[in-house]
């Protein structure tokens, strides 16, 4: 069977295990699966925050995201892909993210979720507004996720 | 052509998007900036470190040095921070 992949910008929140279901429903060739959550943290930098709203470029995140999904099912052995963003505002608890993969065998989907997510941070078009007792402010991006990101370069 | 602006770019400039024609002599995204940022005060605290800009062509990322000839739809935008 061909790797199956999904792809989701919503506000509303996900639920994990049945992503995780119907990404292996009907079929048995599947024999690891990896699930990567993001979720809201209750403080930034030391600091409490009451709520992160989370923007996005609707159009090019979906091209965005499917670009590296198909990069991700062109390096690795996939037999699914699930990538679920969510959007608007999200409070400490929350899921944010969903990436989960599967393969045959476990390296892959590892691998491919990792990548996904590295990518993720660094070129699909999301920004993160966080909202604190000292008001609004915009997230800073991070040196550390551009190198994250950068190490699955080929050379 | 379709200008958007997304984050604080959006938030300083006070628009989310517009319809600009700019001059012949304005060939590549880092030229636009430079045009969009002598507008007036708001563009100009947008635009106030151009290289930390990000911009997309036609929903794809492109680089400062990027014709803008035929885009359709470009977009300015801060470094992303999603996931």
């Amino acid at each position: 069977m061909t790797a199956i992949a999904t792809i989701r910008i919503q506000e509303a929140d996900f639920d994990i295990a049945q992503e995780i279901a119907a990404i292996g429903k009907d079929r048995t060739d599947i024999g690891a699966v990896v699930s990567f959550t993001g979720i809201c943290r209750g403080s930034e930098n030391g600091e409490p925050i009451a709520a992160l709203t989370l923007e996005h470029y609707p159009g090019m995140a979906e091209t965005e995201i499917r670009r590296h999904v198909e990069e991700a099912m062109s390096r690795w052995p996939l037999s699914g892909l699930t990538v679920v963003h969510r959007v608007g505002c999200i409070t400490p608890g929350e899921n944010i993210v969903l990436v989960v993969t599967a393969s045959q065998h476990r390296q892959a989907a590892f691998q491919a979720a990792e990548f996904l997510m590295d990518y993720l941070k660094t070129s699909a078009p999301f920004w993160k507004r966080e909202e604190s007792a000292r008001g609004s402010s915009w997230i800073e991006a991070r040196d550390h996720d551009d190198a994250a990101a950068a190490r699955w370069t080929k050379s | 052509m379709k200008v958007k602006y997304f984050a604080w770019v959006r938030e300083r400039i006070g628009k989310a998007e517009e319809t600009i024609e700019p001059p012949a002599d304005i060939r590549t995204v880092g030229e636009l900036i430079d045009w969009l940022a002598a507008r007036d005060d708001a563009y100009a605290y947008a635009f106030e470190k151009p290289r930390v800009i990000r911009a997309a062509i036609d929903h794809a990322h492109v680089r400062q040095d990027a014709a803008i000839s035929g885009a359709r739809e470009i977009a300015f935008f801060p470094p992303m921070t999603g996931g």
